[in-house]
């Protein structure tokens, strides 16, 4: 089916509206679609990995208590040590989790940039100040039913 | 100062070391992913160094702690403009900047951490909002030569 490949190709890079891909090819050996894989393979890594309720409770931990080790956020999880440790590498991969050596310990951090990334490729399209209102508009009225 | 930081944001940029060191010393270069928000400062250890809003008023101050480019930049940072937040005093925040060794691509690992000596801090809470926002701006304006979120009309 090589044409509906072609044609989502296409879609891909009409979609692609955030990058000048002229500018973004230059002095690089990457054809236009090599670069459009490249961008879309980086988001669909995070979307792979946000797939996973496991992983996403892992992320949840990790905004709750930022900067934990692999035994702090093994602990009280019904999850065997090697499945954390491979779910990490995977988010990690994903650049959703960063990782920093504190003395001994490794420490897990979560890092939002990719998924804000994500949430902009589409909510510039629309007006960002209103969404920003109605979220804060949200937040509060949740807050004062709590 | 707490060896442990709050938090640490990572981006992958297509540029080069010295072009985002560049990036983020000009202060022409700052006001366009920073909402119009600039730095100002010569960059050198023990030198002064403020974050200013778009209308000339001061947001943050502090001091040049280290200053290795185009890898490692540290700032002592406090918070100016809101009196409980200047009373949580001095925090440090660090930029280091990784080449990507294995990218055929030029590309370099950004990783900016920001840690303040308390556990509750609303400077921290403040930033850790503000950073992902002004690194995609930053990442963006690198690639394409445009960003994503413009500053606010005054």
């Amino acid at each position: 089916m090589p044409s509906t490949l072609d044609r989502s190709n296409q879609s891909a890079l009409a979609r692609a509206d955030d990058i000048t891909l002229e500018r973004a090819c230059e002095n690089t050996p990457l054809t236009r679609n090599h670069l459009v894989a490249y961008y879309l393979s980086a988001m669909d890594e995070v979307f792979r990995a946000l797939a996973d309720a496991s992983r996403r409770l892992l992320l949840d931990r990790l905004h709750a208590k930022n900067g934990q080790t692999l035994n702090e956020l093994c602990d009280g999880l019904a999850m065997t040590r090697q499945a954390v440790t491979k779910h990490l590498a995977i988010l990690e991969e994903a650049n959703l989790v960063t990782t920093l050596r504190n003395g001994r310990e490794k420490l897990h951090y979560l890092n939002p940039v990719p998924i804000h990334q994500i949430g902009e490729r589409w909510i510039k399209k629309f007006e960002r100040g209103k969404l920003t209102a109605l979220s804060e508009l949200k937040r509060q009225l949740e807050k004062r039913d709590e | 100062m707490s060896s442990k930081p709050d938090f640490v944001y990572v981006t992958f940029i297509r540029t080069t070391p010295e072009r985002l060191w560049t990036a983020l010393t000009t202060p022409e270069f700052i006001r366009q992913y920073w909402f119009g928000m600039h730095c100002e400062s010569d960059w050198k250890p023990g030198s002064p160094w403020k974050l200013v809003f778009a209308d000339g008023r001061l947001a943050d101050a502090g001091e040049i702690v280290e200053a290795d480019p185009p890898q490692r930049l540290v700032i002592k940072w406090r918070n100016e403009w809101n009196a409980e937040m200047r009373a949580e005093g001095y925090s440090l925040c660090t930029f280091q900047i990784e080449s990507v060794p294995d990218a055929s691509r030029q590309a370099v690992k950004l990783s900016i951490t920001h840690a303040i000596e308390r556990t509750e801090s609303k400077f921290i809470e403040a930033v850790s909002g503000g950073w992902p926002r002004i690194i995609s701006n930053l990442k963006s304006l690198l690639e394409t030569g445009s960003v994503v979120l413009p500053p606010k009309a005054a």
